[in-house]
């Protein structure tokens, strides 16, 4: 493949991201109102709360858990989380003896209606070369320690299906409101990176 | 293509180091932003798919893949396309600024702002109908062929003349290799399970699989 362009744009990435967004305006190729909307979009509306919402709903209610394994698609546009790269889900459920993880050895795929856009790490080389290989020295890496015999399950996505880890619920969620239980789910323990961690029951 | 972008058992990247997820921002450079929204506001023209806008990023000199930052990838691949597609000329990217404006036609097709939560919240989906029944089922022995294609590919090089199950199928999607080269066809997916020890050798830990993606034509009978 060329890269014959390579040395004629500016290396410095500031420079070059401001060269190209005059030149796609002066074109016309490019409304400057509507990068100001997406990023708008992906910095304060589409994130990880809005999977973890799915996730303390699936843990209150089995009706919903039934219908988000079974249509997770479906379930979650339910909610209100549909579209771009989030088109086609499957959930996957961690319990006491299975732990999911997600990654895109490939490129960075990443279900953005639930988690928003990945972050840093999630794109990174060091990440995505040794889950695959080697999942319990990077789920040590995040302070994860799974018992030697659950099973550890590493999802490539290597197609457009997302993939979104439903973590087990803490012990007690029961006696936990709606609200609480949402602010207990982290984004990493949706990758499957982590674990829930109950503060009461921390040892 | 096999290039740096297929990470899956390289080694010697070092530690992750993460950053504490609650004081990770979404972007950690404002130019971020903006290259983030150009990708995306670009790619609505319609002038290229998903598969080309990967191909275009992994198909730089593999060093500089794997020297840039994720958002300086997508900047070179946008840059590529552009030229590639004829919507701007190196002469105008260099200069950073236009000599003419776009065509009418395509100047039409702009993401317009009020268009922009629900365009994103349509999405794209990928299934398609195939006329073919699809030749695996579930529980099957597969092996995934070994191709080294040096146009793009989802087969990923570490799952290439491994054995596994198939764990589920699909249903017709986007076949990438095709779609990357312009040709919109749906093939059967499925996602197959292979033991850690199939991948990485018998002395891998076992209670380790790893689920992998596959279309039909990336598989055989095993």
């Amino acid at each position: 493949m060329s890269t014959h362009h390579h040395s004629t744009v500016p290396s410095d990435p500031e420079l070059r991201v401001k060269a190209l967004e005059s030149l796609l305006v002066e074109k016309g190729l490019v409304d400057p109102k509507t990068l100001d909307e997406l990023v708008d979009l992906y910095e304060t509306k589409i994130g990880p709360r809005n999977g973890a919402k799915v996730v303390a709903k699936a843990w209150k209610d089995p009706e919903f858990k039934k219908y988000l394994l079974e249509k997770p698609t479906d379930a979650i546009a339910s909610i209100g989380y549909r579209g771009r790269q989030g088109e086609h889900m499957r959930v996957v459920e961690n319990t006491a003896d299975i732990h999911n993880i997600v990654v895109c050895t490939l490129c960075s795929c990443y279900p953005w209606p639930v988690l928003g856009l990945p972050p840093v790490w999630y794109k990174s080389a060091p990440y995505r070369s040794r889950v695959v290989s080697d999942p319990r020295s990077v789920l040590e890496e995040f302070g994860t320690q799974l018992a030697e015999d659950v099973e550890i399950r590493v999802w490539d996505s290597t197609s457009e299906m997302r993939y979104f880890v439903l973590p087990e619920a803490p012990a007690d969620f029961q006696n936990k409101s709606l609200d609480e239980l949402e602010s207990m789910v982290t984004r990493n323990s949706m990758i499957g990176v982590e674990k829930i961690k109950d503060p009461e029951n921390r040892s | 293509m096999n290039s740096a972008h297929d990470l899956g058992g390289r080694h010697g990247f070092g530690p992750i180091a993460p950053e504490a997820e609650n004081s990770e921002p979404v972007f950690h450079e404002d130019w971020e932003r903006k290259a983030l929204a150009l990708v995306l506001a670009a790619g609505s023209l319609g002038q290229w798919n998903l598969d080309e806008s990967r191909f275009s990023r992994e198909s730089q000199h593999p060093v500089d893949y794997l020297r840039q930052s994720y958002y300086e990838n997508w900047l070179s691949g946008l840059e590529k396309l552009l030229v590639e597609k004829g919507l701007v000329t190196e002469q105008e990217l260099f200069n950073g600024r236009a000599f003419s404006k776009a065509e009418e036609e395509l100047q039409k097709r702009v993401l317009q702002p009020e268009k922009v939560y629900s365009t994103i919240e349509k999405g794209g989906s990928t299934q398609m109908e195939s006329d073919e029944p699809p030749e695996f089922n579930i529980g099957d022995r597969v092996r995934a062929k070994n191709r080294h294609p040096l146009t793009h590919t989802r087969e990923p090089g570490y799952s290439r003349g491994r054995e596994g199950i198939i764990e589920a199928h699909y249903g017709a999607h986007v076949m990438p290799d095709q779609n990357a080269l312009g040709n919109r066809i749906g093939e059967h997916l499925y996602c197959v399970r292979f033991d850690a020890g199939e991948l990485w050798g018998k002395d891998t830990p076992s209670k380790h699989l790893v689920f992998i993606d596959l279309w039909e034509s990336y598989l055989e009978r095993a």
